[in-house]
C-alpha cells in the first residue's frame, strides 16, 4: 500500500511537477527567450484535456447503438476535439514559444554566372555532332509517332466518327406506347391539361431516344406546320422527352396554370428553362435551346392503343456539329 | 530523473537530429528551414485553408471508397429507407444511401467530404482574389500562379465529378448537361463526348469507372503534384510581403520563423479547419441524397442548383438566348457552347493572360517581392473587380427561378434584365472601382502633405519656443 502511494506520488512529480531544463552553456542561444506564461499553460493544458474528453466521446457515441442523432454527435465531438486541439496549438503559438519578428534576405533574382556555365555544358555535351538539325528532326518525328501511337488506343474509349450512333432510337412505326410499368397507353386515357411520360414497348426506357411527353391538346389549338402535319392522333401530340438543350428531361407543363401573359399552355424543361410550344411542332418560345423537339407521329390502332407511326423528325438529345442535316432512324 | 542533466526530450531530439543527418546529410537544410521566415497578414491564410481543406478531403474521401460501388447496373432498393422501397437504381446509389442511411460514421463522413469540397473552392477562390489584387503573381511568381489557377480549374471539374458520381437525380442531370455541352463544341464535341460517355447518354458500362477512377486517383494525383510544385515554388522565392514597415523592402523579409513561432500557429489553424468541417458535416444537412431519388434518363425536377462554385455555369446557360449557330441548316455552333464552354473558357482565360496583358499594359517586367495594395495598381483593381462582378451577376442569374419561386417575381423579366446588366454591370464596378482607387491615392497625398506641414509648424513653434519669446 504504501509503495503504491510511493509510486503514485512519483508519478504526479513528474506529470505535474515544473522541470527545469539545464540549459548547454557552452553555445549562445538560437531562439530568443521568452517568460515563462503560468496562466497560458494551465489553459493549453485545459484545452488538451477538453480535447481529449471530446475524442473519447466520439468513441462512446460510435459505440452507443441506437442514438438519436448519432451522426450529429459524433460531428459535434470529433469538430470539438479538433477545434479544442487547435486553440491549445495556437494559444501555445501566440504565449508559449518565443514570438521572434526576425529579417532575412529574399533570395537573388538570378544566377548569371551558373545560367551561363549551365548554357556551356548543354552546348558542349553535343557540338561534336555535325548533323545537328536532321537528329532534331529525326528525333522530333520518332517522339511525336510514339505519342500518336500511344494516344491511339484511347479510340477504344467510345463511337469514333461513327455520329450514327447518336440518331438512333428505339421507336419505329407500329412500336405501341407505354407508361412507366409497361402498361400501354390508351388514347382515350390521355387528357387535356395533363402531361404524360411515355416509352416504346419493349425497349430499354434510358435510351435518350427513347422517352417522350404525351399532351392532349384542343383539336382547335392545334397549329402544326405543314411537314408534321398528320403527326397528331386527334389533338395527341408527342415529342422527345429529351431537351435539344443539354439533355435534360422535359418535365414541366405549363399547364392549366400560366400567367396571363404567357399564350399558351408550354413544355419546360427545369434544367435552364427551355421553353416548346407543342401545339406548333415544339417550337422554342424561351430559353436557351436552338432547335424544336423531336416530334413523333401517332396513330390509335383499333383497340384504342398508341401506337408510333414512324421516327422522330429530327435528331433526339443535345446539338451538335452538324445535327440538323440529320434524321433520326430506327 | 528530475535532476538529470540532459533531460530525456533534447536526448531523444538530439539522436533524430542525428540519425536524419547522417543518414540525409540535410542538417544544413534543416536548420534554414526552421528560420523560413513568414510575413504576418491575415490574408496569407487563405491559401493554407485551401491546402487543409484538400487534407481533409483525402481523408474522408479514402473512407468513401471502402464503401462506394462504381456501377450503373439496376438493382431494386430493399433497405431501411422506407420512401424508396421497391424503387430501381443503380448499384452506385444503393451504396451511397446506404453508406448514408446504415453505415455508422457513413454520412458524418460523406457530408464532411461534402462540404469540405465547397470550402476548398471557396478558399481556392478567395486566395485567388488576394493574390490578384495585390499583385502576387507579377514575377519571380507568375510560374506558381499559373500553376494556381490550373489546380482551380482540376479542382471545378473534381467537385463535379464527385457529385455526379453518386447517380441521384441531381447529379444525373448534372452529368446530361455536362454531356450536352461536351456536344456543343463544335467539330470535335460528338466524337470527344461519346467517347467519354462511351456512346450516346447515359453511355456504356464502363462510363462509371471511368469516372471513379478519375475522380478518386487522376485528378487527386494531379491536384497533390501541381500544389506539391505550388508550394515547392513558394519556398524557392518566399513568400510576398506588404510594406508595413521600414524594415520590409524589396530585398529584405520580415515575418516569423517556421520553428518556433510559425509552427503551432499552422498546425492550429490545420486542425481548426478539419475541426470546423466536421462540425458542419455533422451539424449542418448537406445533399441530403435520398431525398432526390435515383436517377433516369426520363427523370428531372425543378429547382434543382448545383453546388456553389457551379453556379455561374448553370447561370450562364440559361441566359444565352435560344438560337444555335447555323450556315444553311448545317448547326456550327449549338447553343450550349457559348455558356458552357466558351464563357469559362474566356473567364479562366482572363486569368492565364492577364499578368501578360499587366505587363504590355505597364511595361513593368521587374521582379516583385513586395505586394501592391489594391489602390496602388487602379487599373488592375477596375479589372478585376470588372470580372469579378460579371462572374458574380451571371451565377446571380443562376439563381432566378429560386427568385421566381420565393417572391413571384417573373422569370422572363429577370432573364432580360441579367441579360443586360452582364453587360452594364462590369463597367459600372469598373469605373467605380477606378475612381475610388484614384481618389484614395489621392487622399493619401493630401494626408501625407497635412501630416508634413503640421510636422513642421510643429518644429516651428517649438523652436520659437526655445528661442525664448522676443521682447
Amino acid at each position: 500500500m504504501a509503495k503504491a502511494k510511493d509510486w503514485l506520488v512519483a508519478a504526479l512529480v513528474l506529470l505535474v511537477g515544473k522541470r527545469g531544463y539545464a540549459r548547454r552553456d557552452e553555445a549562445p542561444r538560437l531562439v530568443s527567450k521568452r517568460e515563462t506564461d503560468d496562466r497560458a499553460e494551465r489553459v493549453v493544458l485545459a484545452l488538451l484535456g477538453l480535447s481529449s474528453l471530446c475524442a473519447l466521446g466520439f468513441v462512446v457515441v460510435y459505440a452507443l447503438d441506437r442514438l438519436p442523432a448519432q451522426t450529429q454527435l459524433l460531428g459535434l465531438a470529433l469538430g470539438l476535439s479538433l477545434l479544442a486541439l487547435a486553440g491549445a496549438l495556437i494559444v501555445a503559438g501566440k504565449r508559449l514559444v518565443p514570438d521572434e519578428e526576425l529579417a532575412g534576405e529574399y533570395p537573388p533574382a538570378a544566377h548569371p554566372a551558373e545560367q551561363d556555365a549551365v548554357e556551356q555544358l548543354v552546348d558542349e555535351g553535343v557540338d561534336g555532332i555535325s548533323r545537328r538539325r536532321l537528329l532534331k528532326l529525326g528525333l522530333l518525328g520518332a517522339g511525336g509517332a510514339l505519342g500518336l501511337a500511344a494516344i491511339t488506343p484511347a479510340l477504344s474509349f467510345g463511337p469514333f466518327l461513327r455520329v450514327k450512333e447518336l440518331l438512333a432510337t428505339p421507336w419505329r412505326s407500329g412500336r405501341r406506347l407505354v407508361d412507366e410499368n409497361g402498361r400501354p397507353l390508351r388514347a382515350a386515357d390521355v387528357e387535356e391539361k395533363a402531361l404524360y411520360t411515355a416509352f416504346p414497348e419493349g425497349a430499354n426506357d434510358e435510351e435518350q431516344g427513347a422517352p417522350l411527353v404525351v399532351v392532349r391538346l384542343p383539336k382547335r389549338e392545334l397549329d402544326l406546320p405543314a411537314e408534321l402535319a398528320g403527326y397528331d392522333a386527334d389533338g395527341i401530340v408527342a415529342y422527345s422527352k429529351i431537351c435539344t438543350h443539354a439533355g435534360c428531361a422535359v418535365s414541366l407543363y405549363r399547364a392549366p396554370l400560366f400567367r396571363p401573359t404567357e399564350p399558351r399552355p408550354a413544355l419546360v424543361c427545369p434544367c435552364h428553362y427551355s421553353t416548346f410550344d407543342p401545339s406548333t411542332g415544339g417550337t422554342v418560345v424561351f430559353g436557351p435551346a436552338g432547335r424544336p423537339l423531336p416530334m413523333l407521329p401517332l396513330e390509335t390502332d383499333a383497340k384504342g392503343y398508341l401506337r408510333a407511326k414512324g421516327n422522330f423528325d429530327g435528331p433526339v438529345g443535345p446539338s451538335w456539329w452538324g445535327v440538323r442535316n440529320r434524321k433520326a432512324s430506327s | 530523473m528530475v535532476g538529470r542533466a540532459q533531460p530525456e526530450g533534447e536526448l531523444v531530439i538530439r539522436g533524430a537530429v542525428r540519425f536524419v543527418d547522417e543518414r540525409t546529410g540535410t542538417a544544413p537544410f534543416l536548420r534554414k528551414a526552421l528560420r523560413y521566415l513568414f510575413p504576418d497578414h491575415w490574408s496569407f491564410l487563405l491559401g493554407e485553408v485551401a491546402l487543409y481543406a484538400f487534407v481533409v478531403l483525402v481523408a474522408t474521401g479514402i473512407y468513401l471508397t471502402f464503401f462506394f460501388v462504381d456501377s450503373t447496373h439496376q438493382v431494386v432498393y430493399h433497405g431501411p429507407y422506407v420512401p424508396l422501397k421497391g424503387q430501381r437504381m443503380s448499384e452506385a446509389y444503393r451504396s451511397v444511401l446506404d453508406l448514408s442511411l446504415s453505415v455508422k460514421a457513413g454520412l458524418l463522413i460523406r457530408q464532411t467530404h461534402h462540404w469540405a469540397a465547397n470550402v476548398f473552392l471557396a478558399a481556392i477562390v478567395l486566395h485567388l482574389f488576394r493574390i490578384f489584387f495585390t499583385g502576387a503573381y507579377r514575377k519571380p511568381r507568375d510560374l506558381t500562379y499559373y500553376i494556381g489557377v490550373t489546380m482551380l480549374g482540376l479542382a471545378l471539374l473534381e467537385g463535379f465529378m464527385g457529385y455526379s458520381l453518386v447517380d441521384d437525380l441531381m447529379s444525373g442531370m448534372g452529368l446530361f448537361i455536362a454531356y450536352g455541352v461536351g456536344m456543343s463544341i463544335p467539330f470535335v464535341g460528338a466524337n470527344l463526348t461519346a467517347g467519354i460517355f462511351g456512346g450516346a447518354f447515359p453511355g456504356a458500362a464502363s462510363l462509371w469507372p471511368r469516372l471513379y477512377v478519375a475522380h478518386v486517383l487522376l485528378l487527386p494525383i494531379l491536384i497533390g503534384v501541381l500544389l506539391t510544385a505550388h508550394l515547392v515554388l513558394v519556398a524557392l522565392k518566399h513568400h510576398t510581403q506588404f510594406r508595413q514597415r521600414q524594415a520590409e523592402t524589396e530585398r529584405t523579409i520580415v515575418g516569423a520563423p517556421l520553428w518556433p513561432a510559425q509552427t503551432p500557429r499552422s498546425l492550429g489553424l490545420m486542425v481548426g479547419v478539419a475541426g470546423v468541417l466536421f462540425l458542419l458535416g455533422g451539424l449542418v444537412q448537406i445533399n441530403p441524397i435520398w431525398l432526390w431519388g435515383p436517377f433516369h434518363t426520363y427523370v428531372s425536377t425543378n429547382g434543382a442548383q448545383p453546388d456553389w462554385y457551379l453556379g455561374w455555369l448553370i447561370g450562364a446557360l440559361r441566359l444565352v438566348p435560344g438560337w444555335d449557330f447555323t450556315i444553311g441548316g448545317y448547326t456550327v455552333v449549338p447553343n450550349p457552347f457559348w455558356g458552357g464552354v466558351a464563357f469559362p473558357l474566356i473567364v479562366i482565360g482572363f486569368l492565364y493572360f492577364w499578368p501578360w496583358i499587366e505587363r504590355r499594359m505597364t511595361g513593368d517586367t521587374g521582379f516583385h517581392n513586395v505586394l501592391d495594395r489594391p489602390r496602388d495598381a487602379p487599373r488592375r483593381t477596375a479589372v478585376g473587380i470588372a470580372m469579378a462582378t460579371l462572374v458574380f451577376l451571371v451565377l446571380l442569374a443562376g439563381s432566378a427561378d429560386r427568385v421566381t419561386v420565393l417572391f413571384g417575381i417573373s422569370y422572363d423579366a429577370q432573364l432580360w434584365l441579367y441579360r443586360v446588366l452582364v453587360f452594364v454591370g462590369p463597367l459600372v464596378a469598373g469605373l467605380v472601382t477606378y475612381r475610388v482607387c484614384v481618389e484614395l491615392q489621392r487622399g493619401e497625398v493630401v494626408e501625407e502633405e497635412r501630416r508634413r506641414a503640421e510636422g513642421e509648424a510643429r518644429r516651428a513653434a517649438l523652436q520659437a519656443q526655445r528661442a525664448g519669446r522676443p521682447s
